[in-house]
């Protein structure tokens, strides 16, 4: 793996939050690097930092001390502003529950993060809107509003979304964790399929079952780094899906 | 560039949710419209109110000659001569006087057939009508030629009539004695009823004053003049008009009394004044209110219209808005909704305005201030609103934003 791109590198990674008089350590010195290509889920249980870690990793907040550089470029001492341009380059966020803009059409969802880049014109806005959909199946439903699709469509789009500004860093939390099982495959088996594109990703997922489907798990425990598993035989997801029973009445 | 990118998701988020967009709107436009209408129901009532004041003759001014000592014994102003015709032709020409009638009266008995009553007779002009918002009701009233020719002819009022025509009769183109003289009644006046002092304002006989003057009492002075003042505001003004005049043509000199009186009805213009004073206050206290309502109510509609979208805007920054991407996003919107409310709020105004003048029949008045005041304070108010929750939520964790719930 030495030969391929560094996209992630933390190190020595602290957060500590004031709450009251207390002070809370979520990290507690927490090193890693991630490089292009793989998709690494990060696994922990509730209260084991890996919210906190998902939002420094996704530039949404900034830790305590230690370093953190993604695509080459040092996040911690950047100001808000920097930050959200960022964002809007080089990270797809997928969340848990979808948020994606009510009673707005999938294309228009998807062309959201374009929207706040201005050196995309309109029109290639639209067509990388398309094309991102299009690669997430949903060919069909580029004009269907966000409250006329099911759970699985609406995670799909915001998928799109999350690609559309072709990041380099696409980050899930808990992307299935709204979703019955049948569907659930269904998404892995797109990220899976993402994967093999070439795409970096990071899944964030408190559910065992998942890491047999990435490339390397990464197990946090209080704060800190427990285990950093390489798996080079990850399971099919299709297979999966393809092994659960058609109807589950 | 930027710009036209904000300006579109503003647009495109307006129009994503036109029902949410439709109520923050109906804030503003019943805000800037119940002021507007308002205010237009109360100034209307306040110009009816000052109309009917106005036409119980507020702003009347009666000159009667003075009464002066004559060695030493202080005569009684009727006795004075001291007003000429001449007088009142002078004064008709000042530019404060609406109109104006000399005066002359006689007291006496009318006899019609076997029917007789004392009454006044009053020797004026036709502007008396004007002056003492008198109408005739019946017949017409007398001529400058009548007057030219001092004409034998009379109006009689209501309670005149009563006493000489019991029967009904028409007593137009009748002939009735005043003393000796037949004046041929021309019309009759419409009643006024009692006045403030509990005097018959009905009790009277118009004629011309020539008549008066030449066939009646064969005077060549006149008892006094009536006129009236253009604007009661003005009446003050016309009484110093008058009064400079009056004090020249009777060459009275500098420091000397004059020789001659003149009243107005104070009383009545102090209650035109005060009642004025009140309906200001009353509209005062009418705009305050309503735009106090309408600014809470579109202060809270803002507010929570922002508010409920603390995730939209979490999920905004997420994906890389800057805090200044959503603050420029949601004033825009602000600005469009409250304008746009706004304006709409200015017709509604008009349209309810002139509904109650059809439909009520209420007189109304739009003020222009009132639709320039509940504009900007609606529209300012809708802005501030919609701005201060969006500054709060640009301000917050993206992370917070879109986990709130």
């Amino acid at each position: 793996m030495s030969e391929k791109k560094e996209i992630i590198r933390v190190e020595k990674l602290r957060r500590e939050f004031k709450v009251g008089d207390e002070t809370v350590k979520a990290l507690r010195g927490v090193s890693f690097t991630i490089h292009e290509g793989e998709f690494v889920t990060i696994m922990g249980t509730s209260g084991s930092g890996k919210s906190t870690l998902l939002n420094i990793l996704g530039c949404l907040d900034t830790p305590t001390s230690g370093d953190y550089v993604l695509d080459g470029i040092s996040v911690r001492t950047m100001s808000k502003n920097q930050r959200a341009v960022i964002r809007n380059r080089k990270i797809g966020f997928v969340f848990q529950n979808y948020n994606l803009l009510p009673k707005t059409t999938s294309v228009e969802n998807v062309e959201l993060p374009l929207l706040y880049n201005s050196s995309v014109s309109s029109q290639e806005r639209r067509e990388r809107a398309i094309r991102a959909l299009k690669s997430v199946g949903l060919g069909e439903r580029l004009y269907h509003k966000s409250n006329q699709m099911s759970g699985g469509q609406q995670q799909r789009v915001a998928i799109a979304r999350a690609l559309v500004n072709d990041p380099v860093i696409i980050l899930a939390d808990e992307a299935t964790g709204n979703l019955d099982t049948r569907t659930s495959f269904s998404i892995l088996v797109l990220f899976q399929h993402l994967h093999r594109e070439g795409r970096t990703i990071i899944f964030v997922t408190h559910n065992p079952e998942l890491a047999a489907y990435s490339s390397r798990n990464i197990m946090l425990r209080d704060g800190k780094v427990v285990s950093d598993t390489y798996n080079d035989e990850p399971l099919s997801a299709l297979s999966a899906l393809e092994a659960l029973p058609k109807d589950n009445d | 560039m930027k710009f036209i990118n904000i300006l579109k998701i503003a647009i495109k988020a307006l129009n994503n949710n036109k029902l949410r967009c439709f109520l923050t709107m109906l804030g503003i436009i019943i805000g800037v419209a119940s002021v507007i209408t308002m205010l237009a129901i109360g100034q209307g009532s306040k110009d009816s109110i000052k109309a009917q004041i106005s036409e119980m003759g507020s702003n009347m001014i009666m000159i009667h000659p003075g009464s002066m000592q004559r060695g030493g014994v202080r005569q009684s102003s009727d006795d004075m001569q001291s007003l000429q015709v001449s007088d009142y032709e002078a004064l008709a020409e000042l530019p404060g006087v609406a109109a104006i009638s000399p005066s002359v009266n006689s007291g006496g008995q009318l006899v019609f057939g076997n029917n007789n009553y004392p009454s006044t007779i009053y020797g004026i002009t036709p502007e008396y009508l004007d002056i003492r918002k008198l109408k005739v009701a019946e017949g017409t009233m007398f001529t400058e030629h009548d007057i030219k020719t001092a004409a034998k002819v009379c109006i009689l009022g209501k309670t005149v009539v009563d006493n000489l025509f019991p029967n009904g009769e028409d007593p137009i183109g009748r002939v009735v004695r005043f003393g000796s003289i037949p004046l041929t009644v021309i019309g009759v006046l419409e009643s006024k009823g009692t006045n403030s002092m509990g005097m018959d304002q009905d009790d009277v006989v118009l004629a011309p004053y020539t008549t008066v003057m030449k066939r009646i009492l064969a005077i060549d002075y006149i008892q006094g003049i009536f006129a009236s003042a253009v604007d009661e505001a003005e009446t003050e003004a016309t009484i110093e008009e008058i009064t400079a005049m009056l004090r020249l043509r009777h060459k009275i000199k500098e420091g000397a009394d004059d020789d001659f009186d003149i009243r107005s009805q104070q009383e009545l213009s102090e209650m035109m004044n005060s009642t004025s004073d009140m309906m200001t206050i009353l509209l005062a206290c009418i705009a305050g209110i309503s735009l106090l309502v309408g600014g809470i109510g579109i202060m809270n509609i803002m507010y929570v219209s922002v508010t409920e979208r603390t995730r939209e805007i979490g999920l905004r920054m997420s994906i890389g808005a800057r805090g200044i991407d959503i603050l420029s996003q949601f004033l825009i919107e602000a600005v469009i909704i409250s304008v746009t409310g706004g304006i709409i709020g200015i017709l509604l105004g008009f349209l309810a305005s002139w509904l109650v003048t059809v439909i009520v029949n209420w007189p109304v008045s739009i003020q222009m201030y009132s639709v320039v005041l509940s504009f900007v304070v609606c529209t300012v108010t809708g802005v501030f609103f919609g701005w201060y929750p969006a500054r709060k939520a640009s301000n917050l964790d993206p992370i917070e934003a879109i986990r709130y719930e």
